[in-house]
């Protein structure tokens, strides 16, 4: 079954690029990425770039409404994603806790609904 | 059933029932993988039963030839399903759970599976109680929603949801491995505690205890350390139960008004229970450090072990709540830590404690809190400021029970400063 791991981040715990703690943080995503590959099942994830860069669209009666920001106005944002599979939610909440950056935010598990 | 109870057959049923059912059920779950179906299908052997053995007997095996016939059943709902809907994958999948059934085999034992299921941190928690109580307990759903005062639709909404996450989700049907167990454990340990707590602390009604509760919660503690031995944290948590359910003839009055622990009648403590408490009590002290429920368990069997309340070591209880309130830094050890406080060396210092802003705000919603607060102005002598700790106590509370306590206190309060 796949699950998708929804990073979320609090902006001012997170580690900045070239602050305190940032090294460590992007060893511990090396690392995880070999523990995900190393059980042989297909994966992929990526970090997202900051929501000042989102844009949101709608379609209503036909017509797009564009508009600057996230959809959502929260202090916690979406910074990266995983798409792994897993037997059961427990492995999943397993890899979960793996994901470097629970240390400072939160990872939502969700499994994808497949369909066939 | 209960229709004729003198009949053996129909006596023998409801024995079964009562005994058999999780085990059957568990099993069931554990080859279905559908809780719904697996319920459905254990009911459907049950109308068989009745039917079936005031002609045949009572089978040698009854728990055997129920799984067989539940088996059968699930299969036949499952195959019409599947024939309405043509769904061949749920068929062959089925067809891997399928082994031919032996009626005289032994049942695999899946209920320490389902408690772990049931219980599953991923669930809310009054999920994982209700799930707990309807499924390893065997109440009814009425029963449950009695309990813990909420609408039969409410208390079914939550079950519907429960088993679609668990089924969506793929919440395993396993016990957890090692590096899980400790937080796991405790999840599981959590909800037999809630229930417990649910029959003996209920937050509304007109009765101080719901016995049945915690009967059922005793027996769910017992069951787990059959089934998952040597466990220090089960057997904490049963030998509490056990400790907490003996003082129960003397908790509350003839009125039903509760009796505080001081001025409990211990003569009316069921001795029974307190030596079973104080046996599982000392199974834990070859496994390891004690966790927060065999520290709660020793300071209840300090309370068990005392005939005469002012002979009670407070030091003692004091000792055990300063480790206490490291392992479980909550408001609630807090406030009980400052009882024996006060209780040990003076109210005052109970007080200070109590007083502290931090442990004020987080409780300042707990009718507990302030009714503490007002009994222990009440031995300093600060009988305005007592009083009005009671009144605030009294609103915060919807239990009839307890505002009648209170009352009582007020009144004599009253009585004290005329």
């Amino acid at each position: 079954m796949r699950y998708m791991l929804i990073i979320a981040n609090d902006p001012e715990l997170h580690p900045i690029p070239g602050g305190p703690g940032w090294d460590e943080l992007m060893a511990g995503y090396a690392a995880f990425g070999e523990q995900l590959a190393s059980h042989g099942r297909p994966f992929n994830g990526d970090p997202l770039t900051p929501p000042d860069t989102a844009t949101t669209v709608r379609v209503r009666d036909g017509k797009t409404i564009t508009v600057d920001g996230p959809f959502a106005e929260t202090k916690e944002w979406m910074s990266g994603y995983y798409l792994i599979e897993a037997d059961n939610l427990d492995s999943a909440l397993k890899a979960a806790s793996m994901v470097p950056s629970a240390k400072y935010g939160a990872v939502e598990v969700r499994p994808v609904a497949e369909m066939h | 059933m209960a229709a004729h109870v003198s009949d053996p057959v129909d006596g023998a049923i409801e024995q079964v029932h009562r005994a058999e059912r999780a085990r059957v059920l568990a099993r069931l779950i554990g080859l279905f993988r559908d809780f719904d179906l697996a319920e459905e299908a254990l009911q459907d052997a049950f109308v068989a039963a009745v039917q079936a053995w005031p002609l045949s007997g009572i089978p040698a095996n009854p728990a055997g030839w129920l799984m067989t016939v539940a088996r059968r059943k699930a299969v036949d709902r499952i195959r019409s399903v599947a024939a309405r809907d043509r769904r061949e994958r749920d068929w062959r999948e089925l067809s891997v759970a399928w082994t031919p059934g032996d009626p005289e085999a032994v049942i695999a034992d899946d209920r320490l599976r389902l408690i772990f299921t049931c219980c599953h941190p991923a669930l809310a928690t009054d999920a994982q109680v209700a799930l707990t109580l309807r499924t390893l307990g065997g109440l009814s759903t009425a029963e449950v929603a009695r309990a813990f005062v909420v609408s039969q639709a409410t208390l079914a909404q939550r079950l519907v949801r429960a088993k679609r996450k668990i089924r969506d989700s793929r919440i395993p049907y396993q016990v957890p491995g090692p590096s899980e167990l400790p937080e796991r454990l405790n999840s599981v340990l959590a909800v037999i505690y809630l229930i417990f707590n649910a029959g003996y602390l209920p937050a509304d009604g007109d009765s101080v205890l719901r016995v049945d509760l915690c009967v059922e919660a005793k027996r769910l503690a017992t069951l787990l350390l059959d089934l998952l031995p040597g466990q220090a944290e089960s057997y904490g948590l049963a030998a509490l139960l056990y400790l907490h359910d003996a003082r129960r003839a003397a908790r509350t009055n003839e009125h039903g008004q509760p009796v505080t622990l001081e001025e409990q009648d211990r003569e009316l403590w069921d001795r029974r229970q307190i030596l079973a408490g104080l046996q599982l009590l000392g199974r834990t002290t070859a496994l390891g450090p004690p966790g927060p429920y065999v520290l709660k368990a020793c300071i209840a069997a300090v309370h068990a072990s005392t005939r005469e309340s002012s002979a009670t070591d407070w030091p003692a209880i004091v000792a055990f709540y300063e480790q206490l309130v490291r392992l479980e830094p909550t408001p609630i050890v807090a406030l009980n830590r400052a009882v024996a406080v006060a209780m040990a060396d003076s109210p005052a210092r109970g007080l200070a404690l109590l007083d502290d802003p931090v442990l004020a705000e987080a409780l300042a919603e707990y009718h507990l809190y302030h009714s503490t607060r007002a009994d222990l102005l009440r031995r300093e002598g600060l009988i305005d400021e007592a009083g009005v700790a009671y009144e605030r106590a009294r609103a915060l509370t919807r239990n009839q029970a307890e505002q009648g306590f209170f009352d009582r206190r007020l009144g004599e309060l009253l009585g004290e400063d005329a």
